[in-house]
């Protein structure tokens, strides 16, 4: 490849950690950052099999989140016992291989995928693993960043390399502004209706355009950890100003000399004019409306303004098909005006909506009004850190004195492996990431929404055009 | 691992779009561990109902599919969750292999280092294949891995495309780590160039 060649961010960061490249197309791609958590209790076995050490303990980190109770940071409060062994081998595995790992007694203790950037231990330029999905998170800050799974991770802890095909690009530009109450969220679910669950199969996305450079990393970061509800390889964002001034002074950011040639190593890496992009998808931001799904695929998201759709109306057999099964399953019938259906349970939390950003605008909803007494609330802070954040803001007071139950930190409702479950036909307002068929719980109606309409459906019961309650 | 074989087997037909890993294995169940099997637990909210009896409408539940060794679904097959216990569940289950029009990431990824096989086929294909095997249930296809293609209970063949270096290591049933070990000089030279170029990571 010649100088003159513009390549896109993708393409530099996959270049420069290439360790080999093979004739077949597939390359050993070399991972600077390796993230675990309460779920990598197979690949320490895989290692163990093999009498195989972690090679790069240095850039290995970790916390438990998947099996946490989010009602105490007590370990006893994990009464499941192959929940609390899950738990434990963590930590345990973490001491075997001197790796640092956040506990359950340090604050700096969460979901990995808020730790991670908070922390400053996801940087511009990386190429970052861990095995779960949600890792495209890290992309946010401009890093190469995609979940794997349990083989992947034992290979990563054995040889800090991973076996990759290199994967098409796809520029998603949001253009121009986001109305009102309008949040990375609902842009995220406005592009996975657009381009659809498969949409994105075997493509790393950038996200460009002045409304994604407008957005705060916080903002970027649940973009970016949606890309694969999208089925993207990984999402990214290009680093700019709002990345470095994120960056500066996090606790593993780097330091002084470095740190001027981390930002200038930074600065580089944006895609060059002229980059050529496997395909470009646009949206206009003014047009993207609050969202809620309405189904059990992340596709199935629609205005609030709109309708319950019309399996008959769909061309696509299949999706017809699956689009019956989905409204029996979700308990809805064509037609119905999304703020007309009732909720019982609202969530907010998640890798995807719980960062103190998430938490602010939520609570600027819920501030002076009350949960609908027919609904149960809760808010689940992504990390310990953020908790403390949001306490000495007295968000906490907010949520509180409104009805929400206030929770430590935890991957909770998301995915309910900790016992924190939606019931059998209640429906939830829930600000994650997954709306599959079960997720929440054994026949948990799960509608994604951003926090904001989270907050504004704990409030009146139903599910609301938070532009109503703006003014308020 | 074992080399992957020429399958002569049952195959059954899903054909249901965007079939996420949750649907595959349910989150519960994936504190168990792996030396007692997750075959039991494969697909199991769909395959039973509430109280733990079979529902007769589903695809495996069904006399002429519960031999199914093959499972020839939709497009986004294995979507969402990165969990490996969806290869496992499969596995143990008895299936060798996946067709479909397009699969998850994580989960391609994932079914190659478990010896198991899945195949891309361009849509028209998949259905022409449910076609063949739904107009005689319980009929067999064969998948040949190293000719890469399939034959449907009709007779048709399909050609797939797969990259040679997975193939080769199923074929042979090599570990992939067992090969990459294989690399560690160049890791180490990399190593030492990365320390120079980003000296803060």
């Amino acid at each position: 490849m010649t100088a003159a060649t513009p390549r896109t961010m993708f393409e530099k960061i996959w270049g420069r950690h290439a360790v080999v490249q093979r004739d077949d197309g597939q390359a050993l791609l070399y991972i600077d950052r390796h993230l675990i958590h309460d779920g990598s209790r197979r690949a320490f076995e895989l290692l163990g099999e093999r009498n195989l050490r972690v090679r790069r303990p240095d850039r290995t980190f970790g916390t438990p989140d998947h099996y946490v109770s989010t009602t105490s940071r007590d370990i006893a409060a994990v009464t499941d016992p192959d929940a609390r062994l899950m738990v434990e081998a963590i930590t345990k595995n973490a001491v075997a291989h001197q790796v640092t790992v956040f506990g359950l007694d340090d604050p700096r203790q969460g979901i990995i995928h808020v730790v991670g950037p908070e922390q400053g231990l996801s940087q511009p330029g990386m190429t970052l693993v861990a095995g779960d999905s949600h890792t495209s998170t890290h992309g946010a800050m401009g890093a190469l960043a995609f979940g794997i799974g349990a083989s992947e991770v034992g290979h990563v802890l054995a040889t800090q390399t991973l076996w990759q095909k290199k994967p098409k690009t796809m520029r998603i530009s949001v253009e121009g502004n986001l109305g009102p109450g309008v949040t990375a969220k609902d842009v995220i679910l406005a592009i996975i209706a657009k381009i659809s669950a498969a949409g994105a199969v075997g493509h790393v996305i950038e996200y460009a355009g002045s409304a994604i450079r407008g957005l705060s990393v916080e903002g970027r970061l649940t973009v970016c950890n949606m890309s694969v509800e999208a089925s993207a390889r990984a999402g990214m964002v290009a680093p700019d100003d709002t990345t470095i001034a994120y960056m500066e002074g996090r606790p593993y950011a780097p330091k002084g000399a470095h740190w001027e040639a981390a930002v200038k190593l930074w600065r580089a890496l944006p895609s060059d004019p002229g980059a050529r992009f496997d395909r470009e998808v646009t949206l206009d931001a003014a047009a993207i409306m609050p969202m809620v799904t309405w189904g059990t695929s992340p596709e199935d998201a629609v205005a609030i303004t709109g309708r319950i759709p019309d399996p008959a109306a769909h061309p696509d057999a299949e999706k017809r098909a699956a689009m019956v099964k989905a409204l029996d399953y979700m308990g809805l019938k064509p037609g119905t005006a999304l703020d007309t259906v009732l909720v019982d349970r609202v969530f907010i939390g998640s890798c995807t909506n719980s960062r103190i950003e998430d938490l602010r605008l939520a609570a600027g909803i819920v501030k002076g009004r009350k949960v609908a007494a027919s609904v149960q609330a809760m808010v689940v802070p992504g990390s310990g850190l953020v908790k403390r954040e949001a306490e000495a803001e007295g968000l906490d007071r907010i949520f509180k004195d409104a009805g929400f139950e206030w929770r430590e930190a935890g991957c909770s409702m998301c995915v309910g492996m900790n016992g924190d479950l939606v019931d059998a036909g209640q429906r939830c307002a829930s600000t994650s990431n997954r709306n599959f068929q079960g997720r929440q719980g054994r026949g948990a109606r799960t509608h994604l929404v951003s926090p904001t309409m989270a907050a504004a459906a704990a409030v009146t019961g139903h599910f609301t055009d938070v532009r109503a309650l703006l003014s308020h | 691992m074992e080399p992957f074989a020429r399958l002569d087997v049952i195959a059954a037909p899903m054909p249901v779009p965007n079939v996420d890993t949750d649907q595959i294995i349910p989150a519960r169940f994936l504190r168990k561990s792996r030396k007692d099997g997750f075959g039991q637990y494969l697909f199991h909210d769909l395959r039973y109902d509430e109280t733990g009896r079979e529902r007769a409408t589903f695809v495996l539940n069904q006399p002429a599919y519960r031999g199914a060794r093959v499972l020839v679904a939709e497009r986004n097959f294995g979507c969402g969750s990165s969990r490996e216990h969806a290869v496992y569940a499969l596995w143990d289950h008895g299936f060798r292999a996946v067709i479909a029009p397009s699969f998850g990431d994580i989960f391609y990824g994932n079914s190659f280092k478990n010896g198991f096989l899945p195949i891309v086929l361009p849509t028209e294909q998949v259905a022409a294949l449910r076609t063949a095997i739904e107009a005689e249930p319980g009929a067999h296809v064969v998948v040949d891995l190293a000719q890469q293609q399939v034959t449907g209970p009709d007779g048709a063949t399909y050609r797939f495309e797969i990259d040679s270096f997975r193939r080769d290591l199923l074929l042979r049933g090599i570990d992939e780590l067992d090969f990459t070990l294989s690399h560690r000089a160049d890791i180490e030279g990399f190593e030492r160039r990365l320390g120079v170029e980003t000296p803060w990571v």
